[in-house]
Protein backbone atom coordinates (compact mmCIF):
# COMPACT_ATOMS: atom_id res chain seq x y z
CA UNK A 1 0.00 0.00 0.00
CA UNK A 2 1.12 3.64 -0.77
CA UNK A 3 3.03 5.67 2.31
CA UNK A 4 -0.09 7.91 2.13
CA UNK A 5 -2.72 5.49 2.45
CA UNK A 6 -0.42 3.69 5.39
CA UNK A 7 0.02 7.14 7.09
CA UNK A 8 -4.10 7.82 7.00
CA UNK A 9 -4.44 4.77 8.32
CA UNK A 10 -1.55 5.19 11.19
CA UNK A 11 -3.60 8.54 12.08
CA UNK A 12 -7.23 6.43 12.34
CA UNK A 13 -5.46 4.31 15.16
CA UNK A 14 -3.29 7.24 16.50
CA UNK A 15 -6.01 10.19 16.59
CA UNK A 16 -8.11 8.12 18.95
CA UNK A 17 -5.51 7.67 21.82
CA UNK A 18 -4.48 11.60 21.50
CA UNK A 19 -7.99 12.76 22.04
CA UNK A 20 -8.97 10.40 24.77
CA UNK A 21 -5.45 11.21 25.97
CA UNK A 22 -5.81 14.80 26.06
CA UNK A 23 -9.92 14.38 27.48
CA UNK A 24 -8.37 12.30 30.62
CA UNK A 25 -5.69 14.85 31.10
CA UNK A 26 -8.23 17.38 31.61
CA UNK A 27 -8.89 15.80 34.97
CA UNK A 28 -5.76 15.59 36.71
CA UNK A 29 -6.25 16.83 40.10
CA UNK A 30 -9.84 16.59 39.65
CA UNK A 31 -10.08 12.92 40.62
CA UNK A 32 -12.91 11.50 43.04
CA UNK A 33 -9.78 9.68 45.30
CA UNK A 34 -5.98 10.33 44.22
CA UNK A 35 -5.71 6.67 43.40
CA UNK A 36 -8.14 7.06 40.99
CA UNK A 37 -6.80 10.40 40.16
CA UNK A 38 -3.44 8.97 39.80
CA UNK A 39 -4.72 6.00 37.58
CA UNK A 40 -6.30 7.86 35.16
CA UNK A 41 -3.22 9.98 34.54
CA UNK A 42 -1.93 6.99 34.28
CA UNK A 43 -3.94 6.08 31.02
CA UNK A 44 -3.45 9.11 29.75
CA UNK A 45 -0.04 9.01 29.76
CA UNK A 46 0.18 5.35 27.94
CA UNK A 47 -2.06 6.86 25.52
CA UNK A 48 0.52 9.95 24.46
CA UNK A 49 2.97 7.46 24.56
CA UNK A 50 1.75 5.65 21.91
CA UNK A 51 0.29 8.61 20.16
CA UNK A 52 4.30 9.35 20.09
CA UNK A 53 5.13 6.15 18.71
CA UNK A 54 2.58 6.14 16.02
CA UNK A 55 3.02 10.16 14.81
CA UNK A 56 6.94 9.26 15.08
CA UNK A 57 6.62 6.31 12.58
CA UNK A 58 3.98 8.66 10.39
CA UNK A 59 6.50 11.51 10.56
CA UNK A 60 9.29 8.67 9.42
CA UNK A 61 6.99 7.41 6.45
CA UNK A 62 6.00 11.05 5.44
CA UNK A 63 7.26 12.35 2.38
CA UNK A 64 7.20 16.02 3.90
CA UNK A 65 9.55 17.16 6.72
CA UNK A 66 6.71 16.54 9.69
CA UNK A 67 7.52 16.14 13.09
CA UNK A 68 5.12 14.09 15.88
CA UNK A 69 4.28 17.66 17.12
CA UNK A 70 2.52 18.52 13.53
CA UNK A 71 0.20 15.54 13.68
CA UNK A 72 -0.47 16.57 16.63
CA UNK A 73 -0.97 20.42 17.16
CA UNK A 74 -0.81 21.53 13.01
CA UNK A 75 -4.18 20.20 11.52
CA UNK A 76 -7.91 21.63 10.89
CA UNK A 77 -10.42 20.11 13.03
CA UNK A 78 -11.74 18.04 9.60
CA UNK A 79 -8.29 16.17 9.18
CA UNK A 80 -8.83 14.68 12.76
CA UNK A 81 -9.66 11.54 12.48
CA UNK A 82 -10.65 10.00 15.99
CA UNK A 83 -14.12 8.02 16.28
CA UNK A 84 -16.82 10.65 17.81
CA UNK A 85 -17.00 8.52 21.11
CA UNK A 86 -13.47 9.84 22.68
CA UNK A 87 -13.87 13.23 22.06
CA UNK A 88 -17.01 13.51 24.23
CA UNK A 89 -16.78 15.51 27.34
CA UNK A 90 -15.87 14.53 30.98
CA UNK A 91 -19.71 15.32 32.06
CA UNK A 92 -18.87 13.07 35.10
CA UNK A 93 -16.91 9.99 36.33
CA UNK A 94 -19.72 7.72 35.11
CA UNK A 95 -19.46 9.48 31.66
CA UNK A 96 -15.69 9.08 31.52
CA UNK A 97 -15.52 5.47 32.94
CA UNK A 98 -18.45 4.57 30.45
CA UNK A 99 -15.94 6.28 27.17
CA UNK A 100 -13.32 4.58 29.00
CA UNK A 101 -15.06 1.07 28.99
CA UNK A 102 -16.55 0.94 26.08
CA UNK A 103 -13.47 2.32 24.14
CA UNK A 104 -10.58 0.02 25.92
CA UNK A 105 -12.68 -3.37 25.05
CA UNK A 106 -12.43 -2.05 21.68
CA UNK A 107 -9.13 -1.25 21.74
CA UNK A 108 -7.62 -4.02 23.31
CA UNK A 109 -9.21 -6.68 20.82
CA UNK A 110 -7.58 -3.95 18.13
CA UNK A 111 -4.26 -4.18 19.04
CA UNK A 112 -4.79 -7.98 19.83
CA UNK A 113 -5.26 -8.69 15.87
CA UNK A 114 -2.65 -5.84 14.71
CA UNK A 115 0.44 -8.28 16.48
CA UNK A 116 -0.62 -10.16 13.03
CA UNK A 117 -0.22 -7.29 10.92
CA UNK A 118 2.83 -7.22 8.19
CA UNK A 119 4.28 -4.04 9.38
CA UNK A 120 6.50 -4.74 11.66
CA UNK A 121 6.47 -0.96 13.42
CA UNK A 122 2.77 -1.59 13.81
CA UNK A 123 3.56 -5.32 15.27
CA UNK A 124 5.81 -3.37 17.75
CA UNK A 125 3.63 -1.04 18.66
CA UNK A 126 0.74 -3.10 19.18
CA UNK A 127 2.79 -5.14 21.79
CA UNK A 128 3.75 -2.55 23.40
CA UNK A 129 0.40 -1.04 23.95
CA UNK A 130 -1.56 -3.89 24.54
CA UNK A 131 0.24 -4.85 27.72
CA UNK A 132 -0.95 -0.79 28.94
CA UNK A 133 -4.66 -1.74 27.19
CA UNK A 134 -5.20 -4.74 29.10
CA UNK A 135 -4.75 -2.70 32.04
CA UNK A 136 -6.95 -0.04 31.00
CA UNK A 137 -9.37 -2.39 29.98
CA UNK A 138 -9.51 -3.99 33.61
CA UNK A 139 -9.39 -0.33 35.14
CA UNK A 140 -12.76 0.68 33.22
CA UNK A 141 -14.51 -2.55 33.78
CA UNK A 142 -13.77 -2.96 37.79
CA UNK A 143 -15.34 0.89 37.76
CA UNK A 144 -18.29 -0.21 35.53
CA UNK A 145 -18.75 -3.32 38.13
CA UNK A 146 -17.98 -0.84 40.92
CA UNK A 147 -20.91 1.90 40.40
CA UNK A 148 -23.03 -0.15 38.54
CA UNK A 149 -23.20 -2.95 41.25
CA UNK A 150 -22.55 0.11 43.85
CA UNK A 151 -25.48 2.45 45.17
CA UNK A 152 -28.84 3.35 43.48
CA UNK A 153 -27.72 6.80 42.46
CA UNK A 154 -24.21 5.17 41.22
CA UNK A 155 -26.38 2.62 39.04
CA UNK A 156 -28.02 5.58 37.61
CA UNK A 157 -25.64 7.74 36.65
CA UNK A 158 -23.41 4.77 35.01
CA UNK A 159 -26.37 3.56 33.20
CA UNK A 160 -27.32 7.15 31.81
CA UNK A 161 -23.79 7.13 30.72
CA UNK A 162 -23.91 4.05 28.98
CA UNK A 163 -27.10 4.49 27.65
CA UNK A 164 -26.22 8.50 25.82
CA UNK A 165 -22.81 6.95 24.87
CA UNK A 166 -23.39 3.07 23.40
CA UNK A 167 -24.71 5.44 20.01
CA UNK A 168 -20.90 5.95 19.20
CA UNK A 169 -20.03 2.42 19.71
CA UNK A 170 -20.71 1.44 15.75
CA UNK A 171 -18.70 3.78 14.67
CA UNK A 172 -15.55 1.97 15.78
CA UNK A 173 -15.98 -1.15 13.49
CA UNK A 174 -16.51 1.66 10.27
CA UNK A 175 -13.92 1.37 7.71
CA UNK A 176 -12.51 4.00 5.88
CA UNK A 177 -10.96 3.87 2.46
CA UNK A 178 -7.34 3.75 4.26
CA UNK A 179 -8.91 1.00 6.45
CA UNK A 180 -9.90 -1.38 3.47
CA UNK A 181 -6.41 -0.28 1.44
CA UNK A 182 -4.49 -1.41 4.73
CA UNK A 183 -6.49 -4.81 5.71
CA UNK A 184 -6.05 -5.58 1.94
CA UNK A 185 -2.59 -5.45 2.35
CA UNK A 186 -2.20 -7.44 5.34
CA UNK A 187 -1.36 -4.82 7.02
CA UNK A 188 -4.92 -3.44 8.88
CA UNK A 189 -7.20 -4.87 11.31
CA UNK A 190 -10.46 -6.50 9.80
CA UNK A 191 -13.17 -4.59 12.36
CA UNK A 192 -15.62 -7.31 11.24
CA UNK A 193 -13.29 -9.91 13.02
CA UNK A 194 -13.93 -8.08 16.34
CA UNK A 195 -16.94 -6.94 16.83
CA UNK A 196 -19.07 -9.98 17.63
CA UNK A 197 -16.18 -10.62 20.46
CA UNK A 198 -16.41 -6.68 21.10
CA UNK A 199 -20.22 -7.04 21.87
CA UNK A 200 -19.90 -10.62 23.83
CA UNK A 201 -16.99 -8.87 26.06
CA UNK A 202 -18.76 -5.51 26.72
CA UNK A 203 -21.97 -7.33 27.47
CA UNK A 204 -19.99 -9.91 30.17
CA UNK A 205 -19.49 -7.01 32.15
CA UNK A 206 -22.10 -4.95 32.33
CA UNK A 207 -24.11 -7.67 33.12
CA UNK A 208 -22.05 -8.65 36.01
CA UNK A 209 -22.11 -5.00 36.68
CA UNK A 210 -26.45 -5.77 36.90
CA UNK A 211 -26.55 -2.84 33.95
CA UNK A 212 -28.45 -3.02 30.52
CA UNK A 213 -27.10 -3.46 27.17
CA UNK A 214 -28.59 -0.69 25.37
CA UNK A 215 -30.89 -1.37 22.51
CA UNK A 216 -30.42 1.24 19.72
CA UNK A 217 -31.45 1.40 16.02
CA UNK A 218 -29.32 4.32 15.49
CA UNK A 219 -25.84 4.87 15.55
CA UNK A 220 -23.65 8.40 15.23
CA UNK A 221 -20.43 8.53 13.14
CA UNK A 222 -18.78 11.06 11.37
CA UNK A 223 -15.62 11.34 12.95
CA UNK A 224 -13.42 8.93 11.07
CA UNK A 225 -14.42 10.92 8.20
CA UNK A 226 -13.29 13.89 10.10
CA UNK A 227 -16.79 15.22 10.81
CA UNK A 228 -16.63 15.97 14.40
CA UNK A 229 -18.96 16.76 17.31
CA UNK A 230 -19.32 20.33 18.47
CA UNK A 231 -17.29 19.40 21.16
CA UNK A 232 -14.15 18.93 19.34
CA UNK A 233 -13.28 22.48 18.48
CA UNK A 234 -12.64 23.44 21.76
CA UNK A 235 -10.77 20.07 22.82
CA UNK A 236 -8.34 21.41 19.51
CA UNK A 237 -8.67 25.22 20.36
CA UNK A 238 -6.81 24.47 23.94
CA UNK A 239 -4.59 21.79 22.36
CA UNK A 240 -3.27 23.93 19.87
CA UNK A 241 -3.37 27.24 21.59
CA UNK A 242 0.87 27.30 21.59
CA UNK A 243 1.70 25.89 18.27
CA UNK A 244 -0.98 28.34 16.97
CA UNK A 245 -0.08 31.55 18.83
CA UNK A 246 3.68 30.71 18.50
CA UNK A 247 4.20 28.94 14.92
CA UNK A 248 7.41 27.85 14.71
CA UNK A 249 9.04 28.12 17.95
CA UNK A 250 10.85 25.17 19.51
CA UNK A 251 9.61 24.42 23.25
CA UNK B 1 0.30 6.88 83.75
CA UNK B 2 2.27 8.27 86.40
CA UNK B 3 4.17 11.60 86.37
CA UNK B 4 7.39 9.28 86.87
CA UNK B 5 6.71 6.78 84.21
CA UNK B 6 6.23 9.77 81.69
CA UNK B 7 9.32 11.11 82.71
CA UNK B 8 11.05 8.14 81.70
CA UNK B 9 9.57 7.72 78.75
CA UNK B 10 10.13 11.29 77.99
CA UNK B 11 13.70 10.63 78.35
CA UNK B 12 13.74 7.46 76.41
CA UNK B 13 12.45 9.30 73.41
CA UNK B 14 14.68 11.98 73.28
CA UNK B 15 17.95 10.10 73.70
CA UNK B 16 16.68 8.17 70.71
CA UNK B 17 16.28 11.28 68.96
CA UNK B 18 19.81 12.44 70.21
CA UNK B 19 20.91 9.20 68.97
CA UNK B 20 19.61 9.79 65.77
CA UNK B 21 17.12 6.98 65.78
CA UNK B 22 13.96 6.75 64.10
CA UNK B 23 10.65 7.03 65.96
CA UNK B 24 8.01 4.96 64.62
CA UNK B 25 4.62 4.79 64.69
CA UNK B 26 4.17 2.57 67.52
CA UNK B 27 6.60 3.99 69.73
CA UNK B 28 5.56 6.41 72.58
CA UNK B 29 5.58 9.77 72.00
CA UNK B 30 4.69 13.27 73.41
CA UNK B 31 1.48 14.20 72.17
CA UNK B 32 3.20 17.76 70.96
CA UNK B 33 5.47 15.65 69.08
CA UNK B 34 2.47 13.70 67.43
CA UNK B 35 0.56 16.82 66.68
CA UNK B 36 3.24 19.17 65.31
CA UNK B 37 3.97 16.03 62.87
CA UNK B 38 0.53 15.89 61.78
CA UNK B 39 0.12 19.50 60.92
CA UNK B 40 3.84 19.80 59.32
CA UNK B 41 3.40 16.58 57.10
CA UNK B 42 -0.69 16.92 56.42
CA UNK B 43 0.60 20.49 55.50
CA UNK B 44 3.13 19.26 53.23
CA UNK B 45 0.34 16.66 51.57
CA UNK B 46 -1.84 19.61 51.13
CA UNK B 47 0.82 21.52 49.51
CA UNK B 48 1.45 18.63 46.89
CA UNK B 49 -2.50 17.95 46.18
CA UNK B 50 -3.20 21.56 45.58
CA UNK B 51 0.00 22.29 44.18
CA UNK B 52 -1.16 19.95 41.10
CA UNK B 53 -3.62 22.48 40.22
CA UNK B 54 -1.64 25.57 38.69
CA UNK B 55 0.63 22.99 36.82
CA UNK B 56 -2.15 20.92 36.00
CA UNK B 57 -3.63 24.13 34.55
CA UNK B 58 -1.09 23.68 31.20
CA UNK B 59 -1.72 19.97 30.47
CA UNK B 60 -4.31 20.28 27.69
CA UNK B 61 -2.06 23.31 26.13
CA UNK B 62 1.29 22.05 26.53
CA UNK B 63 3.22 22.79 23.44
CA UNK B 64 4.57 19.49 22.20
CA UNK B 65 4.18 15.94 23.03
CA UNK B 66 7.44 15.61 24.56
CA UNK B 67 6.41 18.20 26.90
CA UNK B 68 2.56 17.16 27.62
CA UNK B 69 3.76 13.62 28.70
CA UNK B 70 6.48 15.00 30.99
CA UNK B 71 3.77 17.37 32.52
CA UNK B 72 1.63 14.80 33.16
CA UNK B 73 3.99 12.65 34.82
CA UNK B 74 5.05 15.34 36.67
CA UNK B 75 1.64 16.43 37.86
CA UNK B 76 1.12 13.02 38.64
CA UNK B 77 4.51 12.74 40.80
CA UNK B 78 2.92 15.17 42.96
CA UNK B 79 -0.06 13.20 43.30
CA UNK B 80 1.99 10.17 44.58
CA UNK B 81 3.94 12.02 46.53
CA UNK B 82 0.52 13.51 48.60
CA UNK B 83 -0.42 9.86 48.59
CA UNK B 84 2.51 8.68 50.50
CA UNK B 85 2.37 11.98 52.55
CA UNK B 86 -0.93 11.26 53.87
CA UNK B 87 -0.44 7.59 54.71
CA UNK B 88 2.50 9.12 56.41
CA UNK B 89 0.24 11.31 58.16
CA UNK B 90 -2.33 8.41 58.87
CA UNK B 91 -0.04 6.05 60.64
CA UNK B 92 -0.10 9.15 63.22
CA UNK B 93 -3.77 8.19 64.23
CA UNK B 94 -5.65 10.43 62.14
CA UNK B 95 -7.37 9.31 59.28
CA UNK B 96 -7.64 10.32 55.14
CA UNK B 97 -11.00 12.24 55.51
CA UNK B 98 -10.36 13.90 58.62
CA UNK B 99 -6.99 15.46 56.96
CA UNK B 100 -8.97 16.24 54.12
CA UNK B 101 -11.86 17.76 55.91
CA UNK B 102 -9.25 20.37 57.28
CA UNK B 103 -7.83 21.37 54.16
CA UNK B 104 -11.18 21.98 53.00
CA UNK B 105 -12.43 24.04 55.87
CA UNK B 106 -9.39 26.35 55.82
CA UNK B 107 -8.27 24.90 58.89
CA UNK B 108 -4.89 23.23 57.44
CA UNK B 109 -2.32 25.07 55.56
CA UNK B 110 -0.68 24.14 52.17
CA UNK B 111 2.33 26.22 50.77
CA UNK B 112 1.25 29.72 49.59
CA UNK B 113 3.19 29.80 46.19
CA UNK B 114 0.34 27.45 45.10
CA UNK B 115 -2.09 30.67 45.20
CA UNK B 116 -0.08 32.27 42.24
CA UNK B 117 -1.72 31.82 38.67
CA UNK B 118 0.18 30.02 35.72
CA UNK B 119 -0.59 32.30 33.24
CA UNK B 120 2.09 31.34 30.54
CA UNK B 121 3.59 28.29 29.30
CA UNK B 122 7.18 29.64 30.64
CA UNK B 123 5.78 29.04 34.15
CA UNK B 124 5.68 25.48 33.95
CA UNK B 125 9.76 26.12 33.50
CA UNK B 126 9.75 28.77 36.77
CA UNK B 127 7.93 26.39 38.96
CA UNK B 128 9.89 23.76 38.73
CA UNK B 129 13.37 25.93 38.48
CA UNK B 130 12.22 28.05 41.58
CA UNK B 131 9.34 26.04 43.34
CA UNK B 132 10.79 22.85 43.58
CA UNK B 133 14.12 24.21 43.91
CA UNK B 134 13.24 25.69 47.13
CA UNK B 135 11.72 22.81 48.08
CA UNK B 136 13.64 20.68 47.65
CA UNK B 137 16.09 22.73 49.64
CA UNK B 138 13.28 22.84 52.47
CA UNK B 139 12.72 19.28 51.68
CA UNK B 140 16.35 17.46 52.15
CA UNK B 141 16.97 17.83 55.54
CA UNK B 142 13.78 16.19 56.33
CA UNK B 143 15.23 13.01 54.78
CA UNK B 144 17.02 12.62 58.14
CA UNK B 145 13.99 14.27 60.57
CA UNK B 146 13.38 12.06 63.81
CA UNK B 147 9.91 10.64 62.38
CA UNK B 148 10.68 7.20 60.56
CA UNK B 149 7.95 7.40 58.17
CA UNK B 150 8.04 10.90 57.17
CA UNK B 151 11.60 10.51 56.84
CA UNK B 152 11.25 7.77 54.24
CA UNK B 153 8.72 9.41 52.24
CA UNK B 154 11.22 12.36 52.10
CA UNK B 155 13.50 9.96 50.11
CA UNK B 156 11.35 9.09 47.81
CA UNK B 157 9.62 12.86 46.98
CA UNK B 158 13.61 14.83 47.13
CA UNK B 159 14.91 12.46 44.47
CA UNK B 160 11.71 13.05 41.97
CA UNK B 161 11.91 16.56 43.18
CA UNK B 162 15.01 17.23 41.95
CA UNK B 163 14.29 15.21 38.71
CA UNK B 164 11.59 18.18 38.81
CA UNK B 165 13.86 20.82 38.97
CA UNK B 166 15.99 20.01 36.22
CA UNK B 167 13.47 19.12 34.01
CA UNK B 168 11.85 22.83 34.50
CA UNK B 169 15.09 24.75 34.65
CA UNK B 170 15.38 22.81 30.90
CA UNK B 171 12.38 24.33 29.66
CA UNK B 172 13.70 27.75 31.07
CA UNK B 173 16.92 27.03 29.20
CA UNK B 174 15.01 26.21 25.85
CA UNK B 175 12.90 29.01 25.96
CA UNK B 176 15.99 31.29 27.13
CA UNK B 177 17.90 30.40 23.29
CA UNK B 178 14.39 30.55 21.38
CA UNK B 179 13.03 33.72 19.73
CA UNK B 180 12.90 37.03 21.86
CA UNK B 181 9.42 36.29 22.31
CA UNK B 182 9.95 33.07 24.22
CA UNK B 183 12.93 34.80 26.50
CA UNK B 184 11.05 37.38 27.40
CA UNK B 185 8.07 34.98 28.40
CA UNK B 186 10.71 33.20 30.27
CA UNK B 187 11.85 36.72 31.98
CA UNK B 188 7.80 37.57 32.79
CA UNK B 189 7.76 34.28 34.39
CA UNK B 190 10.90 34.69 36.27
CA UNK B 191 9.50 38.29 37.45
CA UNK B 192 6.50 37.02 38.89
CA UNK B 193 7.68 33.88 40.39
CA UNK B 194 11.40 35.23 42.21
CA UNK B 195 9.92 36.74 44.99
CA UNK B 196 7.19 34.48 45.95
CA UNK B 197 9.87 31.44 46.13
CA UNK B 198 11.81 33.51 48.49
CA UNK B 199 8.35 33.58 50.78
CA UNK B 200 8.46 30.09 50.80
CA UNK B 201 11.50 29.49 53.45
CA UNK B 202 8.67 31.26 55.35
CA UNK B 203 9.40 34.15 57.71
CA UNK B 204 12.40 35.74 59.11
CA UNK B 205 13.92 33.96 62.16
CA UNK B 206 12.95 36.45 64.46
CA UNK B 207 8.90 35.82 63.40
CA UNK B 208 9.04 32.25 62.73
CA UNK B 209 7.25 30.49 65.70
CA UNK B 210 7.85 26.79 65.78
CA UNK B 211 11.48 26.84 64.81
CA UNK B 212 13.25 25.93 68.38
CA UNK B 213 11.20 23.16 68.52
CA UNK B 214 11.51 21.53 65.72
CA UNK B 215 15.43 22.14 65.59
CA UNK B 216 14.96 19.91 68.52
CA UNK B 217 13.18 17.27 66.61
CA UNK B 218 15.06 17.28 63.85
CA UNK B 219 11.99 18.33 61.66
CA UNK B 220 14.47 21.59 60.87
CA UNK B 221 17.99 21.79 60.40
CA UNK B 222 18.87 25.07 59.06
CA UNK B 223 16.65 28.25 60.07
CA UNK B 224 14.51 29.88 57.43
CA UNK B 225 17.07 33.11 56.48
CA UNK B 226 19.82 30.20 55.80
CA UNK B 227 18.01 28.44 53.87
CA UNK B 228 16.51 31.32 52.13
CA UNK B 229 20.29 32.52 51.33
CA UNK B 230 21.25 28.99 50.39
CA UNK B 231 18.54 28.62 47.66
CA UNK B 232 19.32 32.46 46.73
CA UNK B 233 23.24 31.52 46.56
CA UNK B 234 22.65 29.06 44.28
CA UNK B 235 19.65 30.08 42.11
CA UNK B 236 21.56 33.35 41.31
CA UNK B 237 24.23 31.60 38.83
CA UNK B 238 21.66 30.05 37.15
CA UNK B 239 19.96 32.56 36.26
CA UNK B 240 23.10 34.46 34.93
CA UNK B 241 23.40 30.97 32.38
CA UNK B 242 19.89 31.20 30.85
CA UNK B 243 20.75 35.15 30.52
CA UNK B 244 17.76 36.14 32.53
CA UNK B 245 17.79 39.76 35.48
CA UNK B 246 16.61 38.18 38.60
CA UNK B 247 14.16 40.99 39.42
CA UNK B 248 15.94 42.77 42.64
CA UNK B 249 18.00 46.09 42.59
CA UNK B 250 19.43 45.17 46.21
CA UNK B 251 21.03 42.03 44.71
CA UNK B 252 24.47 42.08 45.26
CA UNK B 253 27.85 40.00 45.63
CA UNK B 254 29.07 40.52 48.95
CA UNK B 255 32.69 39.53 49.44
CA UNK B 256 33.19 39.92 53.03
CA UNK B 257 30.12 37.59 53.47
CA UNK B 258 30.84 35.34 50.78
CA UNK B 259 26.98 35.44 50.08
CA UNK B 260 24.18 37.40 48.02
CA UNK B 261 22.86 40.51 49.92
CA UNK B 262 19.02 40.74 48.23
CA UNK B 263 16.29 43.17 48.42
CA UNK B 264 13.49 44.09 51.15
CA UNK B 265 10.85 41.07 50.54
CA UNK B 266 7.15 42.07 50.87
CA UNK B 267 5.90 40.28 54.12
CA UNK B 268 2.69 42.10 53.56
CA UNK B 269 1.89 40.08 50.55
CA UNK B 270 3.21 37.20 52.15
CA UNK B 271 0.58 37.21 55.30
CA UNK B 272 -2.13 38.59 52.83
CA UNK B 273 -1.42 35.27 50.70
CA UNK B 274 -1.11 33.04 53.90
CA UNK B 275 -3.88 34.66 55.01
CA UNK B 276 -6.47 33.56 52.22
CA UNK B 277 -6.08 36.38 50.21
CA UNK B 278 -3.92 35.86 47.56
CA UNK B 279 -4.71 35.69 43.44
CA UNK B 280 -6.19 32.25 43.58
CA UNK B 281 -6.42 30.98 46.97
CA UNK B 282 -10.51 31.28 46.95
CA UNK B 283 -10.17 29.09 43.36
CA UNK B 284 -7.54 26.40 44.63
CA UNK B 285 -9.17 25.94 48.17
CA UNK B 286 -12.60 25.47 45.69
CA UNK B 287 -11.36 23.03 42.99
CA UNK B 288 -9.88 20.90 45.73
CA UNK B 289 -13.31 20.92 47.42
CA UNK B 290 -15.63 20.50 44.05
CA UNK B 291 -13.56 17.82 43.27
CA UNK B 292 -13.87 15.68 46.70
CA UNK B 293 -18.00 17.06 46.64
CA UNK B 294 -18.44 15.72 42.91
CA UNK B 295 -16.32 12.49 43.88
CA UNK B 296 -18.59 11.34 46.90
CA UNK B 297 -21.19 9.16 45.21
CA UNK B 298 -18.11 7.35 43.16
CA UNK B 299 -16.48 6.60 46.57
CA UNK B 300 -19.67 5.52 48.06
CA UNK B 301 -20.26 3.53 44.98
CA UNK B 302 -17.22 1.84 45.74
CA UNK B 303 -17.92 1.09 49.75
CA UNK B 304 -21.02 -0.36 48.60
CA UNK B 305 -20.17 -2.63 45.91
CA UNK B 306 -16.99 -3.76 48.04
CA UNK B 307 -19.67 -4.16 51.08
CA UNK B 308 -21.74 -6.03 48.24
CA UNK B 309 -18.57 -8.42 47.52
CA UNK B 310 -17.36 -9.11 51.12
CA UNK B 311 -21.07 -10.10 51.70
CA UNK B 312 -21.18 -12.91 49.06
CA UNK B 313 -17.87 -14.24 49.88
CA UNK B 314 -19.18 -14.62 53.27
CA UNK B 315 -21.79 -15.99 52.23
CA UNK B 316 -20.03 -18.50 49.85
CA UNK B 317 -18.02 -19.52 52.87
CA UNK B 318 -21.17 -20.42 54.94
Amino acid sequence: MNKDSLIKYILGIADNSLILGQRLGELTGHGPTLEVDIAMTNISLDLFGQVRSYFQYAAQLSEEDKTEDDFAFLRTEREYVNVLLVEQPNRDFGYTIARQFLFDHFHFLLLNEMQNSKDETLVAIAKKSLKEVSYHRRFSSDWVKRLGDGTEESKRKIQLAINDLWRFTEELFQKTDADLEAIKAGIGVETDRIKAKYLENVSAVLEEATLQKPELEFFQEGGKKGIHSEHMGYLLSDMQYMQRTYPGMKW
Amino acid sequence: MSEQEVKNLEEIFEAKIARDEKIEPKDWMPEKYRKTHIRQISQHAHSEIVGMLPEGNWITRAPSLRRKVALLAKVQDEAGHGLYLYSACETLGISREELYEQLHSGKAKYSSIFNYPTVTWADMGAIGWLVDGAAIINQVPLCNTSFGPYARAMVRVCKEESFHQRQGYEIMLTLCRGTEEQKQMAQDALNRWWWPSLMMFGPTDAESTHTEQSMKWKLKRKTNDELRQQFIDQTVPQAEILGLTIPDEDLKWNEETGQYDFGKINWNEFWQVVKGHGPCNKERLQTRVDAWENGEWVRDAAMAYSEKQTAKKVQKAS
